[in-house]
């Protein structure tokens, strides 16, 4: 089989106006991004980075000890090369007040913050957060202060979440139901149980039995309140999701050499093409190798076995079984990357090397990024 | 004697990516050993049981997927909050899931609209087709002598489950209020424990122990901490602080690997020395993740790594490890 093409880090850095690293729960995407940043802005760009939820060292070695909702300057990142870097984490709630305060005036918007679907909706509706943060990529965008916008995804269950959500609130704000809810908010309220529609009437009988009038009241209100708000929510959506298939936009797939990790990062390549958005590239984070290809793993074990038996050299017996299991588990993990690779063939690859430790700092950060950027892609397994 | 004895509610939560779906069937395979019937349900549309047990994508309809050892049988439900709407205004208002009724509120996108609009609202309905579960009885005997769901992540466990708290502020009374009370008292009962799954890495054990943290400050039940794809250290102990320093004695290794009939070229003999150094390093990083979780002072745990992708026959391997340890 012939090896993937080897995704060219640095060119990619150079050249992006947005990045976006995509991936699925647990496989190093935070720090993929952070990583990609700096190098960026370490090679001369004026790079901000946005992340969701960055583990707690790692934010505060970039300097985000608030969640403030605004770009901070990352401290320590070299900037001889005339670039440099910001750091924000989205506050979700906050942005979407943002947006509310921008669509309505100050009673509406008060309204609006007050009702407890509100309050639900803008903090934990299932696509918030992806909306929120591609708001949030938009707005930067917009100020025009940045050559490199550096986009951390949503820890969610799957990558494809990201694209989906903001058309799923759109779609929701558009749905049949909400259009139902307001025609009696119109109407002022009290002529709620007037409207006649055998649909309606039977909605709600049930509803109100088993949730209560005011509950119904309460959504009835909120969607009314909205209302005004629909025409622009619809926009900012098709906006952002523009943003993303425009020049300059690329994403970066971030995977574990694992196998439920690299069926994630498979799909996200696979909508990516469906959806004509360009992919830079696969980063393959968390790879082992051994640092000797010389000593296959059954002779390390065989020779393991002979001082067992002859006795003694407890140390280098260890030592040899270490290494038999470091080179086996590289060859598990490159037979899946070959089976990516296989049905992916034109996606650039490149690898980053297994960390004992977790990165909390901006030399780890600086040595991720030049592990990315050195081109390591399908070595030669042992 | 198990640890939970009298525990009928597992629930399995923890970090994306530390098998938290591996973990909540090896417990219920072990809960099912010895002619037990135990429910493992999951609630986030994945379908991580099927695909765990090898099964087509499982239906809103308990099916047996296991026969544990001794007898015992594991069933499982993947359960969908459109469907468990339904489900629950048959059961409360006798509204037939095919009637008109439901199919106009289909139609309408009201189930939909429902299960969206308020999240806490679609949790009430999950958690509560989990304690329908827990408490469904034939003839005053319970169907089921335990149920294990594999729930959300540590960072979202504590709104799944505090779900009086979320619905608080949208329905005050009414019979919403009355069913999350009713979910809420069985959650919060010595009847449920919830169970924490961490690997020996620093973010999962730092969701581990805020994790407990939030379970507690909200009353809910904290069960034990399962370490799961546990290593043994390979290197002997008495070499490990060495191997970390970089500081092994290459000479030695090399008379040893000439002994191993390995040819002891320097190049071979440095390339392994880093590879113990790594691994003692990450030694040196599990010792100070378990010490961590021991100050939290619940019972914990440990899971061996499985070296291939794991299956049925891995899966009985780690119920009879956590059987062994008293977790069930």
């Amino acid at each position: 089989m012939s090896a993937p093409p080897v995704m060219d880090v640095d060119a990619v850095l150079d050249t992006a106006k947005i990045l976006v690293c995509c991936g699925s729960g647990g496989v190093g995407k935070t720090t993929t991004a952070a990583a990609l940043a700096l190098r960026a802005a370490e090679r001369g760009r004026r790079t901000v980075v946005l992340t969701i939820d960055p583990a707690r060292r790692l934010a505060q070695s970039m300097g985000l000890t608030e969640l403030d909702n605004t770009p901070r300057t990352v401290a320590g990142a070299d900037t001889a090369a005339g670039g440099s870097l910001d750091a924000m984490m989205l506050d979700m709630k906050r942005t979407f007040d943002d947006i509310v305060l921008a669509h309505a005036d100050g009673a509406k918007a008060q309204a609006i913050f007050e009702n407890p679907f509100y309050q639900a909706l803008s903090s934990s509706f299932a696509g918030t957060q992806e909306y929120m943060a591609m708001e949030k990529l938009g707005q930067l965008k917009a100020t025009g202060d940045y050559d490199l916008i550096v986009v951390d995804t949503p820890p969610t269950r799957s990558a494809l979440d990201f694209l989906d959500a903001p058309e799923r609130l759109t779609t929701f704000l558009d749905g049949r139901m909400i259009r139902i809810l307001l025609a009696p908010a119109k109407a002022g309220g009290k002529a709620y149980f007037k409207v006649v529609t055998t649909g309606f009437t039977v909605f709600t009988s049930v509803i109100t039995r088993i949730i209560g009038a005011q509950v119904l009241q309460d959504v009835s209100q909120f969607v009314g309140s909205l209302e005004t708000m629909f025409g622009g929510f619809r926009e900012r959506a098709q906006g952002t999701y523009d943003l993303l298939k425009a020049p300059g936009t690329a994403f970066v797939v971030v995977a574990a050499p694992e196998r439920d990790a690299l069926r994630e990062a498979a799909y996200f390549v696979e909508r990516l093409a469906e959806e004509s958005m360009p992919l830079a590239g696969l980063v393959v984070n968390r790879v082992h190798r051994s640092g000797t290809a010389v000593l296959t793993p059954e002779r390390a074990l065989a020779g393991a076995q002979s001082l067992d038996e002859q006795g003694g050299h407890e140390l280098t017996a260890a030592v040899l079984r270490l290494h038999a299991d470091r080179v086996s588990l590289a060859a598990r993990e490159r037979r899946l990357q070959e089976r990516f690779c296989g049905a992916h063939p034109g996606v650039p690859v490149v690898e980053v090397a297994a960390l004992p430790g977790d990165v909390h700092d901006l030399d780890g950060l600086r040595a991720v990024g030049e592990d990315l950027a050195s081109g390591v892609a399908a070595a030669v397994p042992a | 004697m198990s640890d939970f004895a009298d525990v009928r509610l597992h629930v399995v939560t923890g970090k994306g990516g530390t098998g938290k779906t591996t973990v909540a069937a090896a417990l219920a395979l072990a809960l099912a050993s010895g002619g037990r019937r135990v429910l493992l349900a999951e609630v986030e549309g994945r379908q991580g049981i099927a695909q765990l047990f090898d099964t087509p994508p499982l239906p809103y309809a308990e099916r047996r997927v296991a026969v544990a050892p001794g007898g015992g049988e594991v069933h499982a439900l993947a359960i969908d909050p459109e469907d468990a709407l339904l489900d629950y205004l048959h059961m409360f208002y006798k509204l037939s899931p095919t009637g008109v009724a439901a199919r106009s509120l289909r139609r309408m996108g009201a189930i939909e609209f429902a299960t969206t609009v308020a999240p806490g609202l679609r949790d009430v309905l999950l958690t509560g087709k989990v304690k329908e579960a827990v408490v469904r009885a034939v003839k005053g005997r319970p169907v089921y002598d335990a149920v294990v769901l594999d729930g959300p992540p540590t960072g979202r466990i504590v709104r799944f489950l505090n779900i009086s708290s979320e619905m608080g502020g949208l329905a005050k009374v009414g019979p919403l209020k009355t069913q999350s009370d009713g979910v809420m008292a069985v959650l919060r009962s010595p009847q449920t424990a919830v169970h924490l799954c961490t690997l020996l890495e620093e973010m999962p054990v730092q969701e581990t122990i805020d994790g407990v943290a939030e379970l507690q400050a909200v009353g809910l039940p904290v069960g034990g901490v399962v370490v799961n794809a546990v290593r043994a250290p390979v290197l002997p102990a008495t070499q490990l602080a060495a191997a970390e320093r970089g500081e092994l004695d290459h000479e030695l290794l090399a008379d040893g690997l000439l002994k191993a009939g390995v040819d002891a070229s320097d190049a071979l003999v440095r390339a392994l020395a880093a590879e113990a150094g790594d691994h003692a390093t990450r030694v040196g990083l599990e010792e100070r993740g378990r010490d961590a979780l021991a100050a939290l002072d619940r019972p914990s745990y440990e899971l061996p790594l499985l070296t291939d992708t794991v299956d049925l026959g891995g899966l009985y391997e780690l119920a009879g490890s956590l059987r062994a340890q008293g977790m069930a």
